[in-house]
């Protein structure tokens, strides 16, 4: 390394294990895989969502784990560097900037969530979560996190996020400052295991619920587990003028269904349907849904784990430690979240309270659970707090790529890329916050980068791993020090079917997503996020979209003109 | 919730956390490459190498 700087490395496996697994495991976890298994009904999701794990998560996740070491060993830790040191191409790095650009923009919104977080778990030790009515709950959320008008989520009260919000950045700056191993690992090696600690605690008080309320004897722990597991689905539909039959809702329960069937006896135009798995196999939104759901819940396409892997030494094992830290947010996921918030929910509010948006899901029904729960208080503390160590450990991994790409890009020690990164981050973070009028910044941001980008660095990326390294030498460079190989299918897999799946999925979330095109009905309405920006502009959409192109340029021009991104700069070209 | 949904969750669940719990304990009994010791030369010098 041409670098006056000391190496930084992981102390140890399970360190680097826990920190990735951090990464990985966030909000998504507890609040969007339940959302989306309970949507679709628990087993056609799930086998949509094993079939993605294999095809999509595996080998990505192994991809950038061997590419990452790889890069490391040729004294490169940040994207654009590592890049193009394996692929011996100085124009590769370009690619990488989106690495960095991925988890530097998506710390300037994620903070803010994660001072959510803790706030709320502070807000319901003090007793102020204590909601009546789900207007009540929004209205409270509405007010703590300023939505109702630009500027006003600076507000330092118990009841505002300021406070949280500035402690949370400092806590994160602080641990960021303190390196790799004496910082994030240190943290993470106790937030994971806390972490899962809590959420069994939490876990325990859900399963052992019964029925709160027997004048509503459906509504039951049972039944929210029937709700997001059960194979089938019983739907009740209306017909209209046009003999088409649409969806009304969705009954769980004996008493609820038999309800269901007697009204639908009464009234020609209801109908009470049973949905089987094969029924909803062949709905592509739930293929789509279950790919989106591993993609992103994984940390894949992030720029995270290929940076994290840089710091490995030469024979670290990457098949075993990728294997390992999904397999741990994985358990976090299905075995955790997938038995906790939704059927929580359904218990106390009901299919329409366990429906709804992530952060609806999250910061709406979720109090109101808590505050019908006995002992509510303490366990709305555990979990926003559990939440809040889940986010921490997420959003430490997202300033380490740009902590490393300023160290090269600029030739500067640790403590300066700190410090720059933590103007560049604390003036993003205060656009984000202040623009907090119906979210609009975060929400902008959240889609441009935190999906759009996502998907275009994974297909990048494993198109790199497969067609120019090479699947023969990129299998050579995961397998080598590995207790067990990768399987030789995934040789396959990696060069064809990945990228395949990937790029069919990216095509279909594009015109879905962006052209709002609906491929079943063949209707089209842009989205909101493309109305924005060029049908009916919104200056803050527009000013969102400015700043991240803003950080991309500024990225960028480093890029170029870094000596250390050329491949011949010491031991930077592979071949 | 029914005797599928029942079996989905039981293979779901249990499917990962044995997965998890396999390669905790690899992770945890399969001892370190221990680097440094090694590193720059040979542990398997030319003159043994038959």
């Amino acid at each position: 390394m041409s670098s006056s700087h000391p190496k930084e490395s992981w102390n140890s496996r399970i360190g680097i294990i826990l920190a990735v697994s951090g990464s990985a495991v966030g909000l998504g976890n507890f609040l969007r895989f339940p959302g989306l298994a309970a949507k679709h009904g628990g087993g056609a999701f799930m086998l949509a969502y094993f079939v993605s794990f294999l095809i999509i998560g595996l080998s990505i996740c192994w991809a950038e784990w061997a590419m990452g070491r790889a890069g490391g060993q040729k004294g490169r830790n940040s994207s654009p560097g590592i890049l193009a040191a394996i692929t011996g191409q100085s124009n590769y790095k370009y690619f990488g900037v989106i690495g960095v650009l991925i988890p530097v923009m998506i710390y300037m919104y994620y903070v803010y969530i994660e001072a959510w977080c803790l706030g709320y778990s502070v807000n319901f030790l003090a007793g102020n979560l204590d909601f009546a009515s789900g207007e009540e709950a929004s209205a409270f959320f509405g007010a703590f996190v300023g939505a109702g008008a630009d500027g006003s989520a600076f507000g330092f009260g118990i009841k505002q996020v300021g406070w949280f919000l500035v402690a949370v950045f400092i806590l994160n700056f602080i641990l960021i400052y303190r390196g790799l191993s004496r910082g994030i690992e240190l943290f993470c090696k106790y937030a994971m295991p806390a972490l899962m600690i809590l959420a069994f605690v939490v876990l325990i008080r859900v399963l052992t619920i019964g029925t709160p309320d027997p004048a509503n004897p459906d509504l039951n722990v049972n039944n929210g587990l029937g709700y997001m597991w059960n194979p089938s689905k019983t739907i009740v539909e209306s017909q209209n003028s046009d003999g088409v039959w649409t969806k009304i809702n969705e009954v769980v329960g004996e008493n609820a269904i038999a309800t269901a069937t007697a009204q639908a006896a009464a009234d020609g135009s209801l109908r009470v349907r049973k949905v089987s798995l094969t029924q909803q196999l062949l709905n592509f939104q739930l293929w789509l849904d279950a790919a989106g759901q591993i993609f992103f819940s994984l940390s894949i396409g992030f720029g995270v784990i290929i940076n994290y892997s840089s710091y490995l030494k030469r024979k670290d094992d990457v098949v075993l430690s990728g294997l390992a830290a999904t397999s741990a947010n994985e358990f976090c996921e299905v075995g955790l979240g997938g038995l906790m918030t939704v059927p929580a929910a359904f218990t106390f509010l009901g299919i329409a309270g366990a429906t709804g948006s992530t952060l609806g899901l999250g910061f709406n029904a979720l109090p109101m659970v808590f505050a019908s729960m006995p002992a509510g208080a303490l366990f709305g503390f555990l979990f926003f707090f559990l939440l809040f160590l889940a986010a921490v450990t997420s959003s430490l991994s997202m300033l380490q790529p740009g902590i490393a790409f300023l160290e090269e890009s600029m030739d500067i020690d640790r403590k300066k890329s700190v410090s720059v990164l933590g103007i560049i981050t604390a003036l993003g973070s205060g656009f984000v916050v202040y623009f907090s009028k119906d979210l609009k910044a975060l929400d902008t941001i959240d889609f441009w980068v935190g999906t759009f980008l996502i998907f275009v660095l994974a297909t990048i990326q494993i198109i790199i791993f497969g067609w120019v390294i090479g699947i023969k030498r990129g299998l050579k460079m995961a397998n080598q020090g590995a207790l067990f190989k990768v399987p030789p299918i995934y040789g396959v897999i990696m060069k064809y079917v990945t990228p395949t799946f990937l790029l069919i999925i990216f095509a279909l979330w594009t015109i879905q997503n962006v052209f709002g095109y609906n491929i079943l009905t063949g209707e089209q309405d842009y989205s909101s996020y493309v109305n924005d920006l060029f049908i009916q502009p919104n200056g803050v959409a527009r000013f969102s979209v400015a700043l991240i192109i803003l950080v991309a340029a500024f990225f960028t021009i480093l890029t170029a003109i870094a000596p250390k991104f050329k491949p011949n700069d010491e031991g930077g070209n592979a071949k | 919730m029914t005797l599928g949904g029942w079996i989905i969750m039981i293979v779901s669940v249990g499917s990962v956390t044995c997965l998890f719990s396999w390669c905790i304990h690899k992770v945890l009994t399969t001892p370190e490459e221990e680097e440094d010791k090694i590193h720059g030369f040979e542990i398997e010098t030319p003159d043994t190498k038959k």
